[in-house]
């Protein structure tokens, strides 16, 4: 899109484009197709200005500028991918690499989990050309069975932190220490069970590094199979997050948050996060059973059970009359399964004898 | 909800009664904190000091029950300083006068006695909420599970219609949905007093239409409500089809609800799991699981969005609608021929005036909030806009009346139920999941620390509670978040079954059970 003459431009490596007022270097930049490196950035939280990849050169300014907190002004020229910002990125990323004990990390740890990954492959930068310190200090003591406390893995671009206060508003999880010291922890340094965390798991989700992943899904991780996503919505409360599963073959392996679902916008709660696996769970009925006259449940197969149904509901109808026959259709089945109850009942027996469980 | 789920980052002033939104519907919750970040003011009405009291402006610890006085003061407070809307009030609704009449005599001090909460405060709360530029409504099943659910309803309605604060932006009167597809089974139909989209049973016009299509009579009548029929149960009622509820454990006066089980000549039960009423069918048919079919959910502000299958259920389960469909076509009942939940779905939305203009491929992104009259509609995110539905918004007259029981020298304290952020309902899932015991791992009832040492009671330690209907056992926890004299505990662990406690009465107009007032006694076994 290129400006129409009427509102404020900036100019973008070169090319005269128009800016939204109050929009930062990096989203007018990104919205015109710039590909700007960012790790500590989520689109959902207060700009941060912490990793410094996003930097941008503007002409007029000694040193560059991080876009993400840079506001556009009229006239303003950008240099999004000159050699002096790509050097500065590449020599980043290499710090970074010295810094973390790993840098490819499963891409079941979260949805974000590989955009460390992606940027250090981008920018050539396992090129050891710095014996790094770490600064992590991993929590593997920290026995819940929900978030890994791995922060050996950790930048230090607090998603975490501002995704826990500004999206959550939660604040569950702060930082101690300062410069090289820096470490994402809860208050007094405890559990997260202790503290005010929820286990929503948007932290997880948003980590750039897998310095926080999820445990469940991890747990698959040995699961042959391409990860496959299914767009749905959760199965719990009314408010309709939209998710995705994560399968591989036949296996559901884990759930991660639609950040444009339309009513959550990229949150989710403990269960919608976390509580999917009841789905395999053993005890789930794989076969019809029909009471024997040993008074025993029995497996059947379908033609038996169902026909067991049908005559039975032909039997009190004749018997009883056709207002002995009640419905109760569910609250969590889709609507096919309480449009087809309804009609079952009015459609087969002319009475309106059905509900939901709304009422209990 | 009158409004949708973006709007709650827009009032100026929140009330939130009856609602423990940060356990229940958690995703609803961050959306009210952002906007108290942002400078809205909250108002919390609960009997308990939960989450939403902790962040109030103002909160309104009431006793269990006593909505109606403190709706009824607060509307008497806010005609009393001015802050009647009488534009909106002139404009847009009937049955002013008798109500602004009728309030007259419902003082904050009058309230005090009954709701035990200061009169300053409800005084306070009713100016804040009547001042309000934007002020919007929630409410959960703390204002629905009573005897007066429905005149807690339209109390709030009262507020809302008095000072304007409905049609519009960021106001509104909202109920947030409590289970996944509760609207949408609403929606399609499975209620003893609507056809599919809300159409009343008892309107002629809609029997023709519904016989045309179902090509049967239907009865001009109203069915029984589910609690009705579970009283009917080897009395008129001889069978029963269940699909997809474990009615043993939500529904109160268990041993009521087991033995009318046990009485039907036939019990079907779809569903997931052998759940504890499944246990008690004839038939028990295993269906598909969310995560392995197809399928359209509402949400809690009326937004239509599909559900896609993304495994292959175990063994041979199918779709619920593919089951009850099997069972019609067999008993010889015509329309049954679907062959996708896209074909059922479809027909719903023929039928139902407010899915008129969705069909199947419209969802696919879920953008649309009902209802959609017609193809060429966008949806209505928020309900009221300009006019009402029937016209004008009345005013309802409502009294206050006393729960169904009240607490005496043999039931002294007040029990109240409900849910917490890890478990969801009865456990059939969310017990299914790994981990989550890790956070509750058990029933838990929760009472005043104070109250913990007054009865005799140990932290940790068990409890025996009784109400007029039945006796549980029960770990006890020391928790202030409950005031003196008030206990609870939620309804999620088969093996503290407070629904052998529950079931005092029932609201006249719903027949929704009371579950959240139950007189008990609570003491050392």
């Amino acid at each position: 899109m290129s400006t129409n003459g009427t509102g404020p431009t900036i100019v973008l490596d070169g090319e005269k484009v128009a800016y939204n007022p109050g929009e930062t270097v990096y989203e007018a930049a990104t919205r015109h197709g710039k590909d700007i490196p960012t790790l500590c950035y989520d689109p959902r939280l207060e700009p941060f200005g912490g990793c410094r990849l996003c930097v941008v050169e503007v002409e007029g300014a000694r040193a560059p500028v991080a876009s993400c907190t840079a506001q556009c002004r009229a006239g303003m020229e950008v240099r999004t991918r000159s050699a002096r910002v790509e050097v500065h990125r590449r020599t980043l990323m290499e710090m970074l690499v010295s810094e973390n004990r790993e840098v490819d990390v499963d891409e079941l740890t979260s949805l974000a989990s590989q955009e460390m990954t992606e940027l250090v492959d981008r920018y050539e930068a396992r090129t050891g050309r710095f014996r790094g310190r770490q600064s992590g200090a991993s929590r593997p003591d920290d026995p819940n069975p929900f978030i890994m406390r791995d922060y050996d893995n950790c930048i230090s671009c607090y998603r975490c932190v501002r995704v826990c206060a500004e999206q959550e508003g939660d604040y569950a999880i702060s930082v101690k220490g300062r410069g090289f010291d820096t470490q994402i922890t809860v208050e007094f340094d405890g559990h997260l069970k202790e503290s005010a965390c929820t286990f929503c798991g948007q932290c997880v989700q948003t980590c750039p590094t897998g310095a926080l992943g999820d445990l469940k899904a991890l747990a698959y991780r040995d699961v042959a199979g391409e990860t496959k996503k299914t767009r749905t919505v959760c199965p719990y409360c009314g408010v309709g997050c939209a998710v995705d599963l994560l399968t591989r073959g036949n296996t559901l392996i884990g759930v991660q948050p639609a950040m444009d679902g339309p009513a959550n916008k990229g949150a989710l709660c403990v269960k919608g996060q976390f509580a999917f696996d009841f789905v395999q769970h053993p005890d789930r009925l794989a076969h019809p059973l029909v009471r024997g006259e040993d008074g025993e449940l029995h497996q059947a197969g379908w033609d038996e059970a169902l026909d067991r149904a049908a005559e039975g509901f032909l039997r009190v109808r004749e018997r009883y009359g056709r207002h002995a026959v009640y419905g109760v259709a569910s609250g969590r089945a889709p609507h096919e399964a309480a449009y087809t109850m309804q009609k079952f009942i009015r459609g087969g027996f002319g009475t309106n004898h059905i509900d939901n469980c709304s009422r209990a | 909800m009158s409004n949708p789920l973006e709007d709650m980052e827009k009032p100026d002033v929140i009330f939130c009664i009856g609602t423990n939104m940060t356990e229940c519907h958690p995703v609803a919750a961050t959306r009210l904190k952002r906007a108290i970040a942002n400078g809205a003011k909250l108002i919390t009405a609960d009997p308990r000091r939960i989450a939403l009291a902790e962040l109030a402006d103002v909160y309104l610890p009431l006793r269990v029950g006593s909505d109606v006085s403190l709706l009824l003061a607060m509307a008497h407070v806010i005609h009393r300083e001015g802050l009647t809307n009488q534009g909106f009030v002139e404009g847009r609704t009937t049955e002013a006068e008798a109500f602004l009449e009728h309030i007259e005599k419902f003082t904050p001090e009058w309230a005090e006695t009954i709701t035990e909460v200061p009169a300053a405060d409800i005084e306070r709360a009713a100016i804040l909420y009547g001042k309000a530029e934007r002020g919007a409504i929630y409410y959960t099943l703390g204002i629905t599970e009573h005897i007066c659910g429905v005149d807690n309803v339209q109390s709030l309605c009262n507020l809302a219609l008095m000072t304007g604060n409905i049609g519009r932006e960021g106001t509104g009167v909202n109920p947030m949905r409590g289970q996944n597809n509760i609207q949408g089974a609403g929606d399609a139909g499975a209620l003893p007093n609507n056809y599919p989209g809300f159409q009343s049973v008892l309107d002629p016009a809609y029997q023709k239409k519904f016989e045309a299509v179902y090509g049967r009579k239907v009865d001009l009548e109203l069915g029984p409500t589910k609690v009705r029929a579970l009283e009917a149960c080897g009395d008129g009622i001889h069978a029963m089809m269940i699909n997809g509820e474990n009615t043993v454990v939500t529904d109160p006066e268990r041993h009521h609800c087991e033995e009318a089980l046990k009485s039907l000549d036939l019990l079907v039960v779809i569903d997931l799991f052998l759940t504890e009423t499944a246990q008690l069918a004839d038939v028990v048919l295993p269906a598909t699981a969310w995560g392995e079919t197809d399928g359209v959910q509402t949400n809690t502000e009326r937004r239509v969005q599909r559900l896609r299958k993304a495994v292959e259920p175990p063994g041979e389960a199918m779709p619920d609608w593919w089951i009850v469909s099997q069972i019609a076509r067999r008993m010889g009942t015509p329309g049954f021929g679907f062959e996708s939940a896209k074909d059922v779905f479809n027909e719903l939305c023929e039928l139902s005036p407010l899915y008129a203009g969705l069909d199947w491929d419209r969802i696919d992104r879920g953008e649309y909030h009902w209802p959609v009259p017609h193809k060429d509609h966008p949806g209505t995110p928020i309900l009221h806009q300009g006019t009402f539905e029937n016209g004008r918004g009345i005013f309802k007259l409502i009294r206050y009346r006393d729960p169904a029981e009240v607490i005496s020298d043999e039931f002294p304290v007040w029990l109240t139920t409900g849910r917490r952020l890890p478990n969801y309902h009865t456990r059939t899932q969310t017990g299914r999941a790994a981990g989550i015991d890790y956070l509750a791992p058990g029933e838990r009832l929760e009472i005043h620390p104070e109250d913990v040492v007054d009865w005799g009671l140990e932290d940790g330690g068990w409890a025996k509670m009784t109400s007029s209907r039945g006796c549980m056992m029960v770990r006890v926890e020391a928790n202030a978040r409950s005031p003196r004299g008030t206990v609870f505990t939620s309804f999620s662990f088969n093996d503290a079954p407070v629904n052998v406690l529950t079931g005092g009465g029932y609201d006249p107009v719903t027949d929704t059970a009371e579950l959240k007032v139950c007189p008990v006694r609570v003491e050392r076994p």
